[in-house]
């Protein structure tokens, strides 16, 4: 006699919600993957504009692992090499790789810092190193704060495995979804009349999905009042490379450097920690390499021992680090990287705005814009953005994520991802917005009759929505996620 | 051989930790019930005022009455399922034990801040924050009035517990020899490690299979498939489908007779390390509790219980049973273990066994299966050495042999398997769930995001793997001269006058040393491996770090070592011997 196992017989993780793929946002995923667009094969697909990636520069590497044969391993140059990096597994990470990132991290801040090769930690991805940060800051039922519009995966790297939980702090367009003091310290207070043990502050500088890098006075303001409420920092910059205009970038370490160079001492420097990664500054998330670089010893001990779960395979190891060992090749790719970014960031901002589709104006980074269809909205609600957001996908078939799926307060706003593709399909998407603005002006101006027909719609999406938009503020909260990867 | 007198009984310890562990697991419900309110906090006091008056300051009128009610709830809701769930028994010294943690909770929060305890052992030599109670004070200078009550907030406790030093011989052993490392040129006086199980015997064959399958570069010499873009671009979590076809084959291939392995039931991740810790995250909850034969991998009391709060019940095995785990001694372990109120939700074993290299029968294999059957529980194999064996007496057979075409819910059973050993690569980090249970292939799959492998890896792994005569030809003459490695170690031992228990795969031996020990107890047998360490510069495991109850056993991994280097490492063994046996 057989009697089979039941699900009761596995942990509450594997049969829970936590890793959020079952939220009706992945339904933009699964549309692109069953009609994927493509140039000659299928020119009528779904345009993936979901998805952060940076393959602008991608030339650049290519020439210089052509150039370079000997870096990995596999070659007649780099076979010597082998049998060292085969067998390394020492989790401190190969020398030659933990100086060279340290130097690309020191690089991309404009050398105006420096970093230590000895606090480089790594990690499986910058997924893995928040998860390692919250591993390490927070214990089960603590809380980190949050501002909003937030990368969806946030809900899932923090608190899926660690059992911490996020408090929001609302932002809204008025400010540009600047982050405000008064918000910040409201937020803090509430959680703590709420009697959330509050750990930290978790900033996205430049901000994803904003794309919007804080200003150093304000950033000096949030390391003061982390400070004082004896709070934990951490910054995520994995975006630091792609600030493609003025002003310019203002890393955590730089306010860290200007307060140990005062000799002010003000910043208790344990309390702050920096998450990096290659996958959007270089354009490698396949080669899964993040960093924890924290100024708190106890830290960097802690994340290094838990990196055995996340190791990068020492043969990336070793070519990562003759990539970022070439002085040369990393200004001109840095340089290459933000000329192109600025290049498409204009074309494709400009041709939204010849359509009069605006984006947050006050971006200067990152790999996406951020658009605003407010306008386009039946009514302000997040029903309406996600009605709005269908159409895209199924008929205007682009692949765009809802700011709902930031938890942006606002309805109405859409992050557009334009580095992962090439000029002509990025024009292909740009005439598909332009004959759906043209559509819908149509449907618009002609008194309310029209709007009648787009509430059908509206009607027909309105049970899947019932069923997500619980999710972000059910008590198990899940990840309203838009894509596990970017 | 000399009598010994009967094992020493389980130290108190292990059970003065499993009752501060029923209490930690009842801890965390607290936060847990808790865990709506933040969503509420944040969203429902600001959304009203802030569609009118952005500046409006948001007050908080409802959380008050909220949080009463929420504390009269924690308190009620632990305490029923504590009465429902467990009895009065526990019921008696639950309560009391969790008033007197709160006390000092309360006791603790209200004391005058103290230098915390981490200071005590300065991490590593920086000279950022030398003493973290300093900082915190100096730091606070600006606003001391504002933080009089409040106590620093500082890492996670779990956090806390990685970061200190690990004080197990078998990491105190691995750094030493980092510091001073035996080479026969360049450092001939240096420590010769013996004590990681690493395979250095078949690089030539890598070597060689790298020169003759040149690859112009990563991208392909001839702009063939592989391109930049399959290779920096995300690609699948659990591992590029390629390497999974390769895989399996390659499983197939090393534990033999036929066993298929289906691509498809197997996730891949970054190493056999981050392989258990999530199948433990799929398996158990914190505060449940896997069985596991001893002496098992030191590596496991970190790999499994570090962050997954996740308990390993020893299985006692003994030198009687040439550390066999039997069915008798589980049976007792599992009740044990549930009179102590733990949920044991699997067994985990390694098969061939690390440390002492022994293979389970196909009749205890059976018997293990019956076990899992009846008590409803997992089966975790960890077959990481599988292709790694030199015996001939006796034939390995994979748990997947097992169950293939038998009566059994394959849903319960898992296996671990890597390249590490095998093919020899620690440095690729490549690990496998092998796992016929969909819910756990599921959830591994997510889970992979925190720890998948580099796709150039990836890419050069499918080549390697794929080449059937290569591999082959590997896996033979891996064993033969595992085999020859082997005979030559164990050989010399036995001119010293030291044993080995019977085995028949892994990288290493299982030595018997209790006749040179002074006390038969833990503290001889560390005293021995200290000698070993620092006098005849060896590091070997000793047994207590891998929770043998039987002291004056160590491991010895062989597979790292040169032929010619045997004599120089049995000379310095033989050294030590001799001071053991006149006394000093």
């Amino acid at each position: 006699m057989v009697f089979k196992l039941n699900n009761q017989l596995l942990s509450r993780m594997a049969i829970g919600d936590g890793h959020g793929e079952n939220s009706s946002y992945f339904d933009g995923w699964k549309a692109y993957d069953s009609d994927p667009y493509h140039h000659q094969n299928n020119p009528d697909g779904v345009i993936q504009m979901g998805l952060a990636e940076n393959q602008l520069c991608f030339d650049k590497v290519e020439e210089w692992l052509k150039k370079n044969p000997a870096a990995s391993i596999c070659t007649p140059e780099g076979v010597a090499g082998f049998k060292d990096v085969a067998i390394f597994q020492d989790y401190h990470g190969l020398p030659q790789f933990r100086n060279a990132v340290a130097k690309f991290m020191g690089k991309v801040r404009g050398d105006r810092v420096s970093f230590d090769p000895d606090r480089i930690v790594m990690a499986g991805g910058a997924t893995g190193a928040h998860e390692t940060v919250a591993f390490c800051l927070a214990d089960p039922g603590e809380a980190l704060l949050v501002p909003t519009p937030y990368y969806p995966g946030f809900d899932r790297d923090l608190r899926w495995r660690t059992g911490v939980q996020l408090v929001p702090i609302e932002c809204d367009s008025a400010n540009n979804f600047k982050l405000r003091m008064e918000d910040l310290e409201a937020a803090y207070e509430m959680a703590k009349l709420n009697n959330i043990r509050v750990k930290g502050l978790l900033l996205t500088n430049p901000s994803n999905p904003l794309g919007t890098i804080l200003d150093g006075d304000t950033l000096r303001n949030i390391a003061a009042f982390t400070n004082e409420n004896n709070i934990h920092l951490i910054c995520d910059e994995i975006y630091s490379a792609t600030v493609f205009g003025k002003p310019d970038y203002v890393s955590i370490a730089e306010i860290v450097d200007e307060d140990r160079k005062s000799g002010r001492n003000g910043l208790n420097l344990d309390l702050i920690h920096i998450v990096y990664s290659l996958s959007k500054d270089m354009g490698f998330p396949g080669l899964r390499v993040g960093i924890v670089y924290s100024y708190n010893d106890v830290v960097v001990s802690c994340a290094r021992k838990m990196s055995s779960f996340g190791l990068v395979s020492a043969q990336t190891q070793h070519m990562i680090g003759s990539m970022l060992s070439d002085a040369e090749f990393v200004e001109e790719f840095l340089g290459a990287n933000r000329a192109r970014l600025a290049e498409r960031h204009g074309a494709f901002t400009g041709g939204l705005g010849r359509v009069g589709i605006r984006c947050l104006r006050s971006s200067n980074a990152g790999l996406f814009v951020w658009m605003d269809l407010r306008r386009l909205l039946k009514e302000q609600s997040v029903e309406a953005e996600t009605a709005l957001w269908r159409v895209i996908i199924n008929e205007v078939k682009l692949n765009v994520s809802p700011g709902s799926s930031f938890h942006c307060s606002e309805p109405g706003w859409f992050r557009v991802c334009f580095a992962n593709m090439d000029d002509e399909t990025m024009e292909v998407a740009l005439g598909r917005i332009r004959a759906f603005v043209a559509k819908h002006k149509e449907a618009m101006k002609p008194a309310r009759k029209l709007c009648a027909q787009s509430s059908l719609k509206l009607s027909f999406s309105g049970r899947i929505y019932d069923e997500f938009i619980m999710s972000p503020r059910s008590p198990i909260p899940q990840s309203p996620l838009v894509r596990a990867r970017t | 051989p000399k009598t010994k007198p009967p094992p020493p009984t389980p130290e108190p310890k292990s059970f003065l930790s499993s009752s501060t562990l029923t209490l930690s697991t009842y801890f965390p419900l607290t936060p847990s019930l808790r865990s709506p309110s933040p969503q509420r906090v944040s969203r429902d006091p600001r959304r009203g005022p802030m569609t009118e008056s952005p500046s409006s300051e948001p007050e908080p009128p409802s959380p008050k009455p909220r949080a009463a009610a929420g504390n009269g709830m924690r308190l009620v809701v632990p305490l029923q399922g504590v009465v429902q769930g467990r009895g009065g028994l526990i019921l008696g010294s639950l309560i009391p034990c969790a008033l007197f943690y709160f006390l000092q909770l309360y006791l603790k929060r209200h004391r005058s801040p103290k230098p915390p305890a981490s200071s005590s052992n300065p991490p590593s030599p920086s000279s950022s924050s030398p003493n973290l109670g300093d900082l915190a004070r100096t730091s606070s200078r600006s606003n001391l009035l504002g933080r009089g009550s409040i106590v620093p907030v500082r890492l996670s406790s779990r956090g806390m517990a990685i970061a200190k030093p690990n004080d197990s011989p078998y990491y105190v052993g691995l750094d030493k020899v980092a510091g001073d490392p035996f080479h026969r040129v360049d450092n001939p006086e240096g420590i010769i490690q013996l004590g990681l199980s690493e395979n250095t015997l078949c690089f030539d064959l890598i070597e060689r299979w790298m020169k003759e399958n040149l690859m112009d570069s990563l991208m392909g010499g001839d702009g063939a498939e592989l391109s930049i873009n399959g290779m920096a671009t995300y690609q699948p979590f659990d591992g590029l489908m390629e390497l999974k076809v390769a895989m399996a084959d390659f499983m197939s291939r090393v534990m033999g007779k036929g066993v298929s392995f289906d691509p498809s039931q197997m996730v891949l991740m970054a190493g056999a390390t981050p392989a258990i810790e999530i199948l433990t995250f799929c398996l158990a909850d914190h505060g449940n509790a896997f069985l596991i034969p001893t002496p098992y991998y030191p590596g496991f009391d970190r790999d499994i219980k570090f962050r997954t709060g996740v308990e390993l019940i020893p299985v006692h095995c003994r030198s009687t049973d040439n550390f066999m785990l039997t069915v008798t001694a589980l049976d007792q372990a599992y009740n044990q273990a549930r009179k102590r109120g733990l949920k044991v939700r699997g067994i985990l074993f390694s098969n061939p066994s690390n440390p002492v290299g022994n293979i389970l029968s196909r009749e205890t294999l059976y018997e293990l299966l019956d076990f899992a059957q009846e008590k409803n529980i997992h089966i975790i194999s960890d077959e990481i050495f599988a292709g790694s064996l030199y015996g001939t007496a006796e034939e390995f057979v994979s748990v997947a042999e097992i169950i293939e075409g038998e009566e059994f819910d394959k849903s319960r059973v898992h296996i671990i398997y890597g390249l590490s050993k095998d093919l020899s690569l620690p440095g690729f980090r490549v690990g496998v769930v092998y796992s016929y249970n969909e819910n756990v292939l599921a959830a591994a799959k997510r889970l992979t995001r925190f720890s998948s492998i580099s796709a150039p890896t990836q890419r050069l792994l499918i080549s390697m793997l794929s080449d059937a005569k290569f591999i082959e030809e590997y896996i033979e003459t891996n064993r033969k001269r595992i085999r020859r490695m082997y005979d030559l170690f164990v050989g010399g031992l036995d001119q010293l006058g030291i044993r080995c228990a019977k085995s028949s795969g892994g990288l290493y031996c299982w030595a018997d040393m209790s006749i040179l020990i002074a006390l038969y107890s833990e503290k001889g047998e560390l005293e021995l491996w200290d000698k070993l360490l620092n006098v005849g510069k060896v590091n070997v495991t000793p047994g207590s770090a891998c929770h043998c109850i039987e002291p004056g056993w160590f491991r010895c991994c062989f597979t790292a070592l040169a032929e010619e280097d045997v004599p120089l490492v049995m000379e310095r063994i033989g050294k030590v011997a001799e001071m053991c046996k006149s006394g000093h």
